[in-house]
């Protein structure tokens, strides 16, 4: 907790929390930690068959291949999270699941599923990017920051 | 009748003439679903949204409790309710379908409690001849309104809870057979500055305590008065931070009295994180195991104290911390 955060905070409330704090159960980070590599990477390993098949079976190199393989990826973590299948893989998984573009696309779903019943335009079209929206927001305003910069330090003749 | 600094002593005890409990699938698979009066194998009950299910479950657990105590609903005088939903949706949408009287009530997941203990003043003020008291819970219908949707891939921590889909009535009569409510206590609101919505257990466990001390205090009783002692929904984290607060306090409630709602309804094996939570937690456990229990006669004495955490999905996201509410009610058979 930040010191910002405690001098908010009466000395009853930090006593308490610290007192809280002690009898806690931790986030098991370390077996988190590996769980996610293992799934993340089984996630990339599935991934990276897909472009191998693309590439084998039809007319796609290693850069056009990646087209099919992301929507073949995404259509299959769609279909596990309309199923119920997502969220207890993601639970046992943590971060193995929400960083692959199988995550994003579970955000994309589970929304839209979820707001179904306010209908297809204030419902589902209105929620659809809830969770997702702020990583396209940021992504962009990141991806046009470091463009910037790449620009500057090319007119510099640095790169 | 005031008692003390903020309890109410009920010298009519007012009986609770039959109470209901409705659960859902996952319910149904815990160790006390042999004390709900309807389970369901389906979250949507048939509905179109966890919304409508949840109001479906708490028309169930009135109609319920009307109709175990051989009374039709027009006898009843006045409905207390409360949820979880904003604007008490489920609550008020119920009332309409009942065409009683209502009263909607707000304690979060103290309602089941606030709603009894009003009940019961109405009662023993002789303002009512029949009160019924409810409170549902929805883990759909929570979890799309306080966090995320219920496909989507988050990891929760190992203090988080599982919300109860469920609902519990009570219904409350001036004479008759039945569990007797003897006394309330209205809690204050405890903010302990705990701001993490996942962390429910430990933000409530204070207010548990501050009530759990006014009870004793106002009533000049002792821990050693009560068969069972059970917080609403503290899960296995708050459970045990209250424990250690209590003893902190000097106050003893031995291990075998004092639980929590949120331990009893699911079993070990279920994945609950810490327990159970929602208004639904302390109604159906209440309204269901505990009130049967009363009536089997393997209690004399109960006080249930049931604990609510007032934040809304804005508040938390306006980053303010988690004020919290408890209520108790002692029922002795």
């Amino acid at each position: 907790m930040s010191n910002k955060k405690n001098k908010k905070l009466s000395p009853t409330q930090q006593e308490y929390q610290s007192f809280a704090k002690s009898r806690e159960p931790k986030r098991p980070v370390l077996k988190n930690c590996l769980r996610a590599f293992f799934v993340g990477g089984t996630i990339c390993l599935i991934g990276q068959f897909f472009q191998w098949f693309y590439m084998t079976y039809f007319e796609f190199t290693d850069v056009t291949a990646s087209n099919p393989t992301v929507a073949t990826m995404i259509i299959i973590a769609v279909l596990m999270t309309g199923f119920g299948v997502y969220d207890h893989l993601a639970q046992y998984a943590g971060g193995g699941t929400i960083i692959p573009v199988t995550g994003f696309a579970n955000t994309v779903a589970s929304a839209a599923i979820e707001h179904r019943t306010e209908g297809y335009v204030l419902g589902v079209g209105g929620n659809m990017f809830k969770i997702a929206g702020p990583v396209i927001t940021y992504g962009v305003v990141s991806a046009f920051v470091i463009g910037l910069i790449s620009l500057a330090l090319k007119a510099l003749g640095g790169m | 009748m005031l008692h003390g600094h903020q309890t109410w002593v009920f010298p009519t005890k007012p009986v609770i003439l039959a109470s209901a409990a409705v659960g859902g699938p996952f319910e149904a698979k815990g160790p006390l679903a042999d004390d709900f009066d309807i389970l369901h194998d389906d979250i949507w009950l048939g509905q179109e949204s966890f919304e409508k299910a949840e109001k479906k479950m708490l028309e169930q657990a009135c109609e319920k409790a009307i109709a175990k105590a051989g009374l039709k609903k027009e006898d009843i005088q006045f409905l207390l309710s409360g949820d979880l939903m904003n604007q008490i949706i489920s609550s008020s949408f119920a009332a309409r379908t009942l065409g009683v009287p209502f009263l909607g009530l707000f304690g979060a997941c103290s309602s089941s409690m606030e709603s009894l203990a009003l009940a019961s003043l109405l009662v023993d003020s002789k303002s009512a001849r029949y009160a019924l008291a409810a409170t549902s819970s929805h883990n759909g219908s929570v979890n799309k309104q306080f966090r995320y949707p219920t496909e989507y891939g988050a990891q929760v921590p190992p203090t988080a809870q599982w919300t109860v889909t469920g609902a519990g009535a009570a219904l409350v009569a001036q004479e008759g057979d039945g569990p007797k409510v003897v006394a309330a206590t209205i809690g204050r609101v405890i903010d302990m500055g705990i701001s993490d919505p996942f962390n429910m257990g430990v933000a409530m466990a204070p207010a548990a305590v501050d009530t759990i001390q006014a009870h004793f205090r106002d009533l000049g009783v002792g821990a050693d008065h009560y068969d069972v002692i059970a917080t609403g929904d503290l899960g296995r984290v708050g459970h045990h931070i209250a424990g250690d607060l209590l003893q902190k306090h000097n106050v003893e409630i031995p291990a075998e009295v004092f639980t929590d709602c949120g331990l009893l309804i699911y079993s070990e094996d279920q994945p609950v994180m810490s327990g159970a939570s929602g208004c639904a937690c302390s109604a159906t456990v209440t309204f269901g195991h505990f009130l049967n229990r009363l009536r089997k006669g393997e209690l004399n004495r109960i006080l249930i104290v049931a604990t609510g955490a007032l934040l809304s999905p804005l508040s938390y996201q306006q980053k303010e911390s988690i004020p919290c509410i408890a209520h108790a009610v002692a029922i002795e058979r």
